[in-house]
């Protein structure tokens, strides 16, 4: 069950400003039921282009119910422009915040609002120029770019919860994550390593450690007279063989724990793990 | 925290059921005096171990099996992927299974990750099911093939409780020395089954799912069949499934199973009547809602109904207020951003699976209970079509 607010509650369950506004200023209409949430939006603005009435339908869950009373609640007695700067955020601050699962829903309230505003001014909203990159739920680079930037957004996973895209088929996933490393570079901020575990196949691994051995490893240890061997690979477990002066040396095992197996762990996998065979 | 059933009306039984009371009774003397270890040599652990043998008889009873046949595990979960990973052991030539598209997670989770797990490749085939739930049988014939290892099919859907003729899809594969699993948590106590006469060589039971505790599984291995263990250690369970048994809940299985007998009448009886009125009732009374999966090879106990235009969240939310506990197929309640694998895979349109409900029922539900759901219902569901900018009055 979702964790939510009590303020989220009231207005899911009293919703503020239901209904449809007859000859409205501007209306927004997004979301679609294939999407699983929809939302129109009708306005009525005066002659000083201030909202003087805001109203809803929306087709959706608690979350997405509650975000769009919260909006017209919001909006309403704004100037067109105040209006043009309520965020996503805002919404979702407005309810005393919404599960990170359900953020797209205050997205969608956003969304709705600028459509609303574009339609009243007669001008066609630069999101919809961009291209689709999430085919299940319509969601354009530009829509990724914007979230990305607006909620300072950090991983794929992130951006489904707000945006949705990537949340049907997740065929986009690739693409979104080159939109999120390029975006993230462009706002001059280092790009979060993706947690996608490496993975070796033994042969890969066996090369590789034989490799680190001969370079790295073997030269340190016979500067004290010893020497090691690789015996075998098994998944993750390295079985190696001390030599020379190590069979004898007290220190050995903190030799195979802290440098030998530290070090194949920094250059090979982070996952070795080193034992005597 | 502060649980009070008395106020709940409890219809989402195939999430999970009310412990009976004749079987908390059977299990406290094992939470409190008969702590010993049923391994154990002395008299004190080895009476618990024959309490124990006695649960496993009981667990056979239900399912025409012996006792000798019923391994106990921690869930179906366990049941399932120690089933399957058994046969493709028992089988490493063989690469292929043969599944379906509206299997538990528990299965279809399972055969995303066999490579993972066995290191193997495998080839997967996932039947698909007709608009009202039901599979094809020439599709499944087709599909069993030369290097099949196993096939693994539920016996009937958790989500609409359509039934699948397992009995005669396990002859097909037993025909072709094709080794048979069937996932059975949402039939076992609800239907009568006899395994002696067919030709299952695995089934998974739960035992939460049939007025048990949570916490205890069991793994039906047909003698004879072909099996490695998943869980090694200790030599529990013949060798079969490592670890120390969780007694209690395993005594209070054995006590489920011996009710389910006495209550399979009921279950087929009056619960089924309290179904079809519930079901009948909301879509006489509510317009545009539509039944979800076959009408009559069915679970007695499920009923799934889509309320179109509006959204499962909203109205278990709704539904939530009057303490009426269902489920729904729709993505918000997933978590995950579409809804039900099962609707999908059915074709329900998604005007009509964002809006499904699951209503679950099992004996402990009344007909004041049906009474006051179908008072409520009708106006939750107008009430949020109000909100639905889809939504045209007709």
């Amino acid at each position: 069950m979702w964790e939510y607010t009590d303020k989220v509650q009231e207005h899911f369950l009293k919703p503020q400003n239901v209904g449809e506004i007859d000859n409205p200023s501007g209306t927004g209409d997004v979301g679609s039921l294939a999407c699983g949430d929809a939302l129109k939006l009708t306005l009525k603005i005066d002659d000083d282009e201030r909202i003087i009435d805001a109203k809803f339908k929306t087709f959706g869950c608690a979350s997405a119910i509650a975000s769009s009373s919260a909006l017209t609640i919001m909006v309403t007695g704004m100037t067109v422009s105040e209006a043009e700067r309520v965020t996503n955020d805002d919404i979702a601050d407005f309810l005393g915040g919404l599960p990170k699962e359900k953020m797209h829903c205050s997205v969608m309230g956003r969304e709705a609002l600028e459509a609303a505003i574009a339609d009243y001014r007669g001008v066609i909203l630069p999101m919809a120029e961009g291209e689709v990159v999430c085919d299940c739920f319509g969601v354009t680079d530009l829509d990724v770019i914007r979230a990305i930037k607006e909620s300072d957004l950090r991983s794929v996973e992130e951006i489904t919860n707000f945006t949705k895209a990537g949340g049907g088929c997740g065929k986009c996933e690739d693409t979104l994550r080159d939109i999120l490393q390029t975006t993230i570079s462009d706002v001059a901020l280092k790009p979060v390593k993706l947690d996608t575990p490496k993975r070796m196949t033994t042969l890969q691994k066996i090369k590789k450690i034989e490799e680190v051995l001969e370079r790295e490893i073997k030269p340190a240890l016979k500067k004290d007279g010893g020497d090691i061997e690789l015996v075998d690979v098994d998944g993750d477990f390295v079985m190696v063989s001390l030599r020379g002066a190590c069979t004898s040396c007290a220190k050995s095992q903190t030799t195979l724990k802290e440098y030998v197996e530290k070090k194949l762990r920094e250059l090979v996998l982070d996952s070795l793990i080193v034992e005597e065979a | 925290m502060e649980c009070n059933p008395e106020n709940v009306i409890y219809m989402d039984n195939n999430a999970t059921t009310r412990v009976a009371p004749e079987v908390v009774e059977a299990m406290l003397p094992y939470l409190t005096d008969c702590y010993g270890n049923p391994s154990s040599m002395h008299n004190f652990g080895g009476q618990v171990g024959g309490a124990v043998e006695k649960a496993r008889e009981q667990v056979a009873e239900l399912i025409g099996a012996d006792s000798s046949e019923i391994t106990f595990t921690s869930c179906g979960t366990e049941s399932d992927s120690t089933a399957i990973l058994s046969a493709l052991q028992a089988f490493p030539e063989k690469r292929h299974i043969v599944t379906t598209r509206v299997e538990h997670p528990a299965i279809k989770n399972l055969c995303e990750n066999l490579d993972r797990l066995t290191g193997h490749k495998h080839r997967i085939t996932r039947l698909h099911v007709e608009s009202d739930g039901t599979l094809d049988l020439a599709k499944y014939e087709e599909a069993l093939a030369e290097d099949t290892a196993i096939v693994s099919i539920m016996w009937a859907n958790n989500e609409t409780g359509v039934i699948f003729p397992v009995e005669k899809m396990a002859s097909m594969a037993r025909e072709r020395g094709i080794l048979f699993h069937t996932d059975a948590v949402q039939a076992v106590g609800k239907i009568p089954i006899n395994l002696k006469e067919l030709d299952i060589d695995y089934l998974s039971i739960s035992g939460h799912k049939l007025h048990a505790a949570k916490g205890v599984g069991v793994l039906y291995i047909k003698r004879g069949t072909p099996f490695v263990p998943f869980l090694v250690g200790g030599h529990q369970e013949e060798g079969r499934r490592g670890g120390t048994e969780n007694v209690a809940s395993i005594i209070g299985l054995g006590k489920a199973c011996e009710l389910a007998l006495e209550t399979m009448e009921e279950e087929n009886g009056r619960v089924r009547a309290l179904r079809d009125r519930l079901e009948e009732g909301l879509l006489a009374s509510v317009p545009k809602a539509m039944l979800n999966g076959h009408k009559t090879d069915r679970l007695p106990n499920t009923t799934n109904i889509s309320f179109e235009f509006v959204e499962g969240e909203a109205i278990l939310l709704h539904m939530n207020l009057y303490h009426i506990c269902a489920s729904s197929g729709s993505a918000c309640t997933s978590g995950s951003l579409e809804p039900s694998h099962v609707l999908r895979a059915m074709g329900v349109p998604f005007t009509a699976a964002h809006g499904s409900i699951r209503f679950s029922l099992s004996v402990y539900n009344t007909d004041e209970e049906i009474d006051f759901v179908l008072e409520k219902m009708p106006p939750i569901i107008a009430e949020l079509r109000e909100l639905s900018p889809l939504w045209k009055a007709e």
